[in-house]
């Protein structure tokens, strides 16, 4: 089990440079869509709150389930909106009203 | 779904994630990129739901719809200014998420007596402490940004031998936990508490200016630690985006702490804006002050002007007005760029989407470097509710706590005017030399007050 956790810390190192690659030429004007889009990503963790939620192992679970489902999903939908929302408004042509 | 098709879907996603990033690091593109890296979600969701044995929908149905409900609503609602409180606010929640996904998969494993075996019960305490760390982190930092508390540095003696102290329990509580076969829940609990108290206690004593800094740092937490649940749950997913986010976190902390000149350590644990820690005082100095009909025809005449925009413009919600003036400032034959300080606003990049919501186009908004040769070209500089991103004692004053920090070059206009409410000290609490410069008339008021006096007075020119 011990080697299937290493595997995934090659993945988890791998990912972590190919983000810095990914990152590291963004333009100051971006600065804050970027972070916002990235921050809606860090959602994912809906895959997990799924899964708990989902079980069927007693209240607990459940209710615990549920509110990380509510969690992870304001993130995801409030994340992806508001970056959209901001996206718009740099795509304005340049000396438009 | 076969294994092999679940395990391909969440390939695709994690390659959307990947792209989405890339895309959005180009204003051509961002839109496209953010959509993609949607689509990378929205697959991520649907096979989760369509592979694992899922035996309630209803709850999982009511806590989709509840959090996409508050998540459009926060996204369609928010003000622009208020940026910085909704990503700290989100951050939280993403980090939260991964704290009750966490300590949810240990509550299974107490209350079916199953036995976790090492590499899940390590992830478990990790995705806990980082999860619980950024929600309670977060959450403070949102305080701090809505005013609901002070915004500066709280500090007392001895907190961080505590801060340390309390890390070490974690520690010893999490590897006493691991190393137990059976999952107990008074360490669980002891683990989630003092997580919490850990975020907390570690954003305190961060304010002031800094604020960018933590917003990009808990960023970067909440990125770790949904990659800390993808070990849990075993799903490679979860632990490329997780991954992804945290380093671009921590890339975009360290570009905030490069422009002002210090090292990450030192917002962390620096509690820089505790104390008015000014070496010069303004005694003996006198700044002279200017009427907006005097500042409208010194802009009017002007053959270049650079507006300098701090957090006070976004404050008093003068953005559009600033945006106004500019037009009646180039229909009579001036120029005017837009200089903006990587820190300028609360978090990155703040200030160029407030400008961006007042349809200032995006070509005339400069970075630091490319602007400031500019400024000693430039007929008037026009600063409005900035003060350390412009202040000289930065270069000269080896005395100052921003001493080193790269600043604008204002003060090598041939004029410059100053819109600010009053004399008092900026966020870092420090003097401003640049005030009391010969060249420099300072135009009192609330900017919004200040700059639609000087639009009337420009129009009617």
């Amino acid at each position: 089990m011990i080697e299937a956790l290493l595997g995934s810390v090659v993945i988890f190192t791998l990912a972590t440079f190919l983000g810095v690659e990914l990152i590291n030429r963004v333009p100051t004007t971006l600065h804050t869509p970027l972070m916002s889009g990235a921050n809606a990503i860090s959602g994912i963790t809906i895959a997990g709150a799924l899964i708990v939620a989902g079980g069927g192992h007693g209240w607990i679970s459940t209710v615990i389930g549920f509110l990380a489902v509510v969690f992870a999903m304001i993130n995801v939908v409030g994340g992806y909106a508001v970056t959209d929302r901001m996206l718009q408004m740099f795509k304005r042509k340049p000396g438009a009203k | 779904m076969s294994h092999a098709a679940v395990i391909l879907s969440y390939l695709i996603a994690s390659v959307l994630f990947i792209l989405g990033l890339k895309w959005l690091s180009s204003p051509a593109t961002a839109v496209r990129g953010n959509r993609v890296s949607g689509a990378g979600m929205l697959i991520a969701i649907v096979v989760t739901l369509l592979d694992q044995a899922i035996l309630s929908f209803e709850v999982i149905v009511a806590g989709l719809v509840v959090g996409s409900a508050v998540g459009l609503w926060m996204a369609r609602s928010v003000k622009m200014t208020a940026m910085p409180q909704m990503v700290a606010l989100l951050n939280g929640l993403g980090g939260g998420a991964s704290l009750l996904v966490g300590g949810g998969e240990f509550l299974k494993s107490e209350l079916v007596n199953e036995n976790l075996t090492l590499d899940v019960s390590i992830t478990i305490q990790l995705s806990m402490l980082i999860g619980a760390v950024t929600i309670a982190g977060s959450l403070i930092a949102w305080a701090k940004l809505q005013e609901v508390m002070t915004g500066r540095a709280i500090t007392f003696p001895g907190q961080k031998v505590l801060n340390a102290l309390l890390f070490l329990a974690v520690v010893v509580l999490s590897a006493y936990q691991i190393s137990v076969p059976e999952s107990l829940l008074w360490p669980f609990y002891a683990v989630v508490g003092i997580s919490l108290l850990l975020g907390i206690l570690l954003v305190i004593p961060i304010g002031g200016a800094d604020m960018p800094v933590v917003i990009s740092l808990l960023n970067s937490y909440s990125g770790i630690a949904a990659a800390m649940t993808g070990f849990v749950i075993k799903n490679d997913v979860l632990i490329i985006a997780g991954a992804l986010v945290g380093s671009s976190g921590i890339i975009l902390s360290q570009i905030m702490c490069k422009a002002m000149n210090r090292s990450l350590a030192n917002v962390l644990f620096g509690a820089f804006g505790a104390t008015s820690a000014s070496t010069k005082t303004a005694e003996g100095l006198t700044a002279r002050q200017t009427a907006a009909d005097d500042a409208a025809v010194q802009l009017a005449y002007a053959k270049s002007v650079i507006v300098v925009p701090g957090y006070g413009l976004a404050v008093a919600q003068a953005q559009h007005l600033v945006r106004e003036m500019a037009d009646l400032i180039e229909k009579k034959g001036g120029e005017v760029k837009y200089a903006i300080h990587p820190v300028a606003g609360r978090m990155p990049g703040h200030m160029n989407v407030l400008l961006a919501e007042a349809n200032v186009p995006y070509d005339k908004l400069f970075d630091m470097d490319q602007i400031n040769a500019e400024f000693e070209r430039t007929d008037v500089c026009l600063v409005i509710g900035a003060n350390d991103v412009v202040n000289p004692a930065a270069r000269t004053d080896p005395g100052s706590p921003i001493y080193g920090m790269p600043i604008l070059n204002a003060d090598k206009a041939a004029s410059i005017i100053v819109l600010k409410r009053g004399m008092g000290a900026g966020f870092a609490g420090i003097e401003n030399e640049l005030f009391f410069n010969p060249k420099t008339a300072m135009l009192f008021g609330d900017a919004k007050g200040s700059l639609q006096k000087v639009v009337t007075e420009l129009k009617a020119l």
